[in-house]
């Protein structure tokens, strides 16, 4: 169940789907509808909203007409990611460290799932080219291939994901010298991402309480945490000590 | 083991619990030999202090012998003899670099929960809510102390543990509150509460050259403390008008500092501390700062506010626009314990200072559910409890 799509054309088409996938679909909806209502909660409403698109789809092939051009993964990131596409996010942390380290670090990208929430496991394939696996929304393990585009040692480090994945995505991180202070690193990180279910994916995903700049925010804490205390601070361990873990 | 668990509004149990562990390189387990109840804990057994959970262990002062070290401390050892800062404090970060040690950026593991509350987080706190980050406290056998190569401050064998366990809270943030007033030659300060740390924020000012200390409250064991420990003069706000002792008896010009040593359950028979009062307990306020307001009335024009009272919340009726008046200085928060350490133990051995004359009860861990309501309702003249594990 792929997408074409072209540049410029938002008035994206889908093949036709076989009729027991639709069917599958549509039961799909209708038990993760009945669950939502049944859970009598706010989330539970949600999700039962959240599913009424797909039981449309399940019933006409078809997407809400509202929500065609926020839904659909392309194979090329430039498309899928291309004006007000995928999700957006800009987040920065100031580290009391040399710019040299944390450029180190990161550009070693196995370090990446140290202090990513998300990332299951990076392994560099060689060439600029490395392969990343994820826990995407709902628990769901997405995988994709990326590409440095742009690697200036110490200044910034950019990547964008290759056609064939799970997930289209790029981004950037840059490193300044933080302000005032010669020990310092400013680090900013700028991310798009068009996950499996589109937008709507994201704002289900924020409704169980993973906002995607939040989790960015708390990745960069953590990567802070590593690099100037040598540990991520921990809390759990302990019965009756539910909440003290990070998330 | 054996813990001071929370389990809801004045309901503390002693349960048993499973040992701590070594979480990180830097940790350190430390086998309690004494820790005592803050005034700070009574805002938790009361309700006040948001994102407690059921079984969370309490305390946040505490101290004893080393018996585990992570592989990455290489400064303490077993069998070192250490008092625990309350504030957990990284000791790399920008604001531990800066001497903030209370405002650490690397030891809340849920400083996104605190972020929502103040726009950034302060440093991990033991035993003081999920918000502070979930640790477990020092009122139990054993406490595991993250980052324990740069808390725990050893302590000569010479100094009994009661005489160095209060550099774990109470002395530093007393210490700090006089510090904060920015105290000049001939200078009058004022200080509302003489519960522990406003008993040890009067001998601070005296140690940082206070030309008078003038003591408030309204229980008569804690006055007679201030006075005889303290030598400050002292008022009883239920016998006198606060306001307007204070303009008599520093020549109708006021304290050149005050100090707010009571916080966010504050009391009083004032028109605003009734109506504190009623907003709370109909939860459309979350404190009550009868303390504050009188101390920022009190001020002397240009003078300093120092807050070493706890505020977890929001204030009402807050004078903003007195303090503006008179061109206020406000200065508050968490202690930077750390900063404190070194050069309090020097006072301690130098004997210019004696810690221990605030103890008022010694007793063993299981009694402190009984002496967590004792403390509470100032019965019994308690003034500060003292609890032994072993």
């Amino acid at each position: 169940m792929r997408a074409t799509a072209h540049p410029f054309d938002f008035e994206v088409t889908y093949e036709p789907d076989a009729a027991f996938e639709r069917w599958g679909v549509l039961a799909a909806s209708a038990a993760i509808i009945g669950y939502g209502l049944s859970r009598r909660s706010l989330p539970g409403l949600l999700l039962a909203a959240g599913a009424v698109p797909l039981a449309y789809r399940g019933a006409t092939g078809r997407w809400p007409a509202s929500l065609e051009s926020l839904i659909g993964p392309s194979e090329d990131t430039r498309v899928a990611l291309a004006g007000p596409r995928g999700i957006h996010v800009r987040e920065s942390a100031r580290l009391e460290c040399p710019v040299e380290q944390v450029y180190t670090f990161w550009s070693r990208l196995e370090n990446l799932p140290t202090f990513m929430d998300n990332l299951i496991d990076v392994t560099d394939l060689g060439g600029g080219r490395s392969h990343w696996v994820a826990e995407g929304p709902g628990g769901l393990r997405v995988e994709w291939d990326a590409e440095i585009i742009n690697d200036i040692p110490n200044k910034v480090l950019a990547w964008k994901s290759l056609p064939g994945g799970d997930v289209a995505s790029a981004g950037s991180v840059t490193f300044q010298p933080a302000r005032g202070d010669d020990r310092g690193t400013q680090i900013t990180v700028t991310l798009q991402y068009e996950p499996p279910a589109g937008k709507a994916g994201a704002l289900l995903a924020s409704a169980f309480g993973r906002e995607p700049s939040q989790t960015v925010r708390e990745d960069l804490r953590r990567l802070k945490q590593l690099l100037e205390a040598g540990e991520i601070a921990k809390a759990a361990g302990w019965p009756g000590v539910s909440a003290g873990d990070g998330r | 083991m054996k813990a001071v668990c929370y389990y809801g509004k004045e309901d503390i149990r002693v349960e048993q619990v499973p040992d701590p562990q070594i979480l990180n390189p830097r940790d350190a387990i430390v086998k309690v030999t004494a820790t005592a109840i803050c005034g700070s804990d009574l805002h938790i057994y009361d309700g006040y202090i948001p994102t407690m959970e059921r079984g969370d262990i309490l305390g946040h002062e505490f101290m004893g012998e080393v018996v585990e070290v992570g592989r990455g401390n290489d400064r303490l050892k077993v069998g070192d003899r250490v008092v625990v800062p309350f504030t957990i404090a990284c000791g790399h970060c920008f604001f531990c670099h800066k001497q903030l040690w209370s405002l650490c950026d690397n030891s809340n593991p849920n400083a996104g929960l605190a972020e929502k509350l103040a726009g950034y987080s302060g440093s991990g706190l033991f035993g003081y809510s999920h918000i502070y980050g979930g640790y477990p406290g020092g009122q139990a056998e054993y406490a595991r102390v993250p980052f324990s190569d740069i808390g725990p401050i050893k302590v000569p064998e010479s100094l009994s543990d009661e005489q160095v366990l209060f550099l774990s809270d109470i002395f530093p943030t007393g210490y700090m509150a006089a510090e904060n007033c920015d105290i000049q030659r001939g200078d009058t300060v004022a200080v509302w509460g003489c519960g522990p740390v406003g008993q040890f924020a009067i001998k601070s000012a005296w140690l940082l050259g206070a030309e008078r200390v003038i003591a408030i409250d309204r229980f008569p064991e804690r006055l007679a403390m201030a006075a005889s420990a303290g030598k400050a003069e002292v008022l009883n706000y239920e016998e006198v008008d606060i306001l307007e002792t204070l303009r008599a008896m520093t020549g109708g010009q006021g304290p050149d500092a005050c100090i707010d040593a009571v916080g966010l359950e504050a009391h009083g028979h004032t028109l605003d501390a009734w109506y504190d009062r009623i907003k709370t307990s109909m939860f459309m306020a979350t404190d009550r700062s009868h303390a504050l307001r009188q101390a920022i009335g009190a001020c002397r024009k240009g003078g300093i506010v120092s807050i070493p009272g706890v505020y977890g919340g929001w204030l009402d009726k807050f004078p903003l626009g007195g303090a503006f008046a008179k061109g206020l200085t406000l200065k508050m928060g968490q202690t930077h314990v750390h900063r404190y350490l070194p050069l309090l133990l020097g006072r301690i051995e130098r004997g210019e200072i004696d810690p221990s004359f605030v103890v008022t009860h010694r007793v063993s861990l299981d009694e402190a559910p009984d002496m967590y309501r004792t403390f509470r309702d100032k019965q019994d003249d308690c003034i500060k409890v003292v609890m032994t594990p072993q």
